[in-house]
């Protein structure tokens, strides 16, 4: 990746965070923490990667993304929103009521949205679903789905990496943001995960570890993926919780609390100071 | 009744789930490790492409339907009951039921008459739990034939559908020539004193009922609702209209399954005393199904009585 096309995502990426404030803090509620710890990957695949058209939002040769850690939403809805599924306006009334964008994903509701997820586990197996279903029909759609370090603490996510494996399903690529944080502390405290990277090898993927903030790191391991033959292909990427805003970084109180007017207006002068930097 | 058929309603859905493959090119099969049980093994047998074995994980089969659904695939995940409703409840209420996507629950073994297996395998609460589920249909056919036309009516409709099957041979009330339709229910005896309305192999031990009740001198209307989401609110409302008494009879628990339905729309409409005949509020055992159904008070003795009783103090 050159350099100007680095300096383009990161560009990006800084506005699906900016976003992502905006989001939570007109909602008064939400998930920052994760949802910036995202941001990098989500960006890389909406704008670098998935074969998507938000004209046809619903074609069934596109790429699909399953939110499988769907309080990521702030994030997700932010990259849907620069990539022109709808107006970024649509942050402002993250949550509120008569809103499109809910709490969680709901694919009935927001175009571009593939799953409706929030109940950690499940966007994983209906990714692998997606999957399947590619397989059956002899498409050659790729299924990305991102999960939370917490969330792989879930018992259904080790079935869904048995029937990816199982299945052969190598048009599946799984993502763990492994930014160490969960409600409860960190993921060591709470109910360790680790090893990572073994466990999935172990259930017979083809295992990356990378840095999720490293737009390079990112693209080397999504060909890698692609290059896959016979089995399915995880992501595990360490990131920080928060990044990108530093009074939010490795905060576990960050998990999901809303910034007050005080702290989105921080929040904000920094990321537009990002931007402004990254731009210049 | 010697000379009655007898077969399980999951002999039906196997069956049926063979007859729509070619009908539908999109149909996938899905099961947790109990493809002989729930007779999925016949569609596997004929269709080994179309089938996918999750293994003994029904969560994650509910979920992995979805995302086939959401990706065009009418999907059939089979389990028993128990496992289906029950384990998977989440999974089918969030992965299936809020995105409305397109999957059939085929549940087998579902009720007491599982038999032998005992109170862990009995699920005599999937209804209740599965009616609470916003546009969730729900299906509990009461012999093959039924149970069949239920398979293809639930093909024929987009949306989720719990489709409830028995591991028992039950006498068939129907042929092949019933007709089935998703929220209708049928009345197989007129009648004018009461109502029984029925579900699943009940509805045999209701017509069976009528017959002893006739013996007493009352004359008992009998209705087969095997759709009870959404349920035949006119054939309800009517049974209350022109008769005094409903009696229901389920094998369910007496909470949350059709007699809470059925009191729900009367007490809205014509209160009228309903008496219900289900699973009172306790576990199962294991035994011989046909002696637990009448251990349990699921006969036609039991409705008779019952339906006596109640009417005989109006």
């Amino acid at each position: 990746m050159d350099n100007n096309q680095k300096k383009q995502l990161a560009i990006l990426a800084t506005k699906v965070r900016m976003a992502a404030i905006e989001g939570t803090f007109h909602a008064k509620s939400g998930h920052p923490g994760g949802s910036l710890s995202a941001a990098d990957m989500l960006t890389y695949l909406y704008f670098s990667e998935l074969h998507v058209d938000p004209q046809n939002p619903n074609d069934p040769k596109r790429d699909r993304f399953v939110l499988s850690k769907g309080h990521a939403a702030p994030s997700y809805y932010g990259a849907l929103a620069l990539k022109g599924y709808f107006p970024i306006e649509e942050m402002q009334e993250l949550r509120h009521i008569t809103s499109m964008l809910q709490g969680h994903p709901n694919m009935l509701g927001t175009p571009g949205v593939d799953m409706s997820t929030g109940s950690l586990g499940q966007g994983v197996s209906a990714a692998a679903g997606m999957a399947l279903a590619g397989k059956i029909d002899k498409a050659d759609y790729r299924v990305f789905t991102l999960l939370g370090d917490g969330e792989i603490e879930e018992g259904q996510v080790w079935e869904a990496a048995m029937f990816a494996s199982h299945k052969g399903l190598d048009n599946l690529c799984v993502i763990v943001d492994n930014n160490d944080l969960q409600i409860d502390g960190t993921v060591g405290e709470v109910n360790s995960p680790y090893p990572i990277p073994e466990k999935f090898q172990a259930f017979g993927f083809d295992v990356v570890e990378i840095d999720g903030h490293d737009f390079d790191q990112i693209e080397a391991a999504v060909e890698q993926f692609k290059a896959t033959v016979g089995k399915p292909f995880a992501i595990i990427m360490k990131t920080v919780k928060g990044k990108g805003v530093s009074f939010m970084e490795n905060k576990v109180g960050w998990h999901g609390v809303a910034p007050n007017a005080e702290q989105y207006e921080a929040a904000m002068a920094e990321l537009k100071a990002t931007l402004t930097e990254l731009e210049a | 009744m010697a000379d009655v058929k007898k077969v399980a309603t999951r002999e039906g859905y196997g069956d049926a789930l063979v007859e729509l493959a070619d009908k539908y090119d999109n149909l996938v099969v899905m099961d947790a490790d109990l493809a002989g049980a729930t007779r999925t093994g016949v569609f596997k047998k004929a269709h080994p492409e179309r089938f996918f074995n999750a293994g003994i994980a029904e969560g994650n089969m509910m979920s992995v339907a979805a995302g086939l659904a959401a990706s065009g695939k009418l999907v059939f995940a089979s389990s028993f009951a128990m496992f289906a409703a029950g384990r998977a409840f989440e999974q089918i209420r969030n992965s299936i039921g809020y995105p409305h996507l397109n999957v059939k629950i085929g549940a087998s073994h579902a009720g007491i008459s599982v038999g032998e297996d005992g109170a862990s395998h009995q699920c005599c609460e999937d209804i209740a739990i599965m009616r609470v589920i916003p546009g969730m249909t729900i299906i509990n056919p009461a012999d093959y034939y039924e149970a069949k036309k239920a398979v293809f009516a639930a093909a024929k409709m987009d949306g989720p559908v719990y489709l409830r099957f028995g591991r028992l041979a039950v006498p068939t009330v129907f042929d092949d020539s019933y007709y089935f339709q998703i929220g209708k229910a049928n009345r197989l005896v007129e009648g004018t004193d009461i109502t029984i309305i029925a579900t699943g192999l009940m509805v045999n031990e209701a017509l069976m009922a009528a017959e002893l009740l006739k013996n007493d001198g009352i004359s008992a209307r009998v209705v087969n609702m095997a759709s009870i989401k959404p349920i035949d609110r006119d054939e309800i409302i009517a049974a209350a209209r022109d008769t005094k008494l409903i009696v229901t009879a389920e094998e369910h628990s007496i909470i949350g399954g059709l007699g809470s339905a059925v009191a729900e729309v009367v007490a809205e409409t014509i209160p009228t005393r309903v008496v219900r005949v289900s699973v009172n509020d306790t576990f199962g055992r294991s035994g011989p199904a046909w002696d637990l159904l009448k251990l349990f008070g699921l006969s036609a003795d039991n409705i008779a009585a019952k339906a006596k009783e109640a009417f005989q103090s109006l």
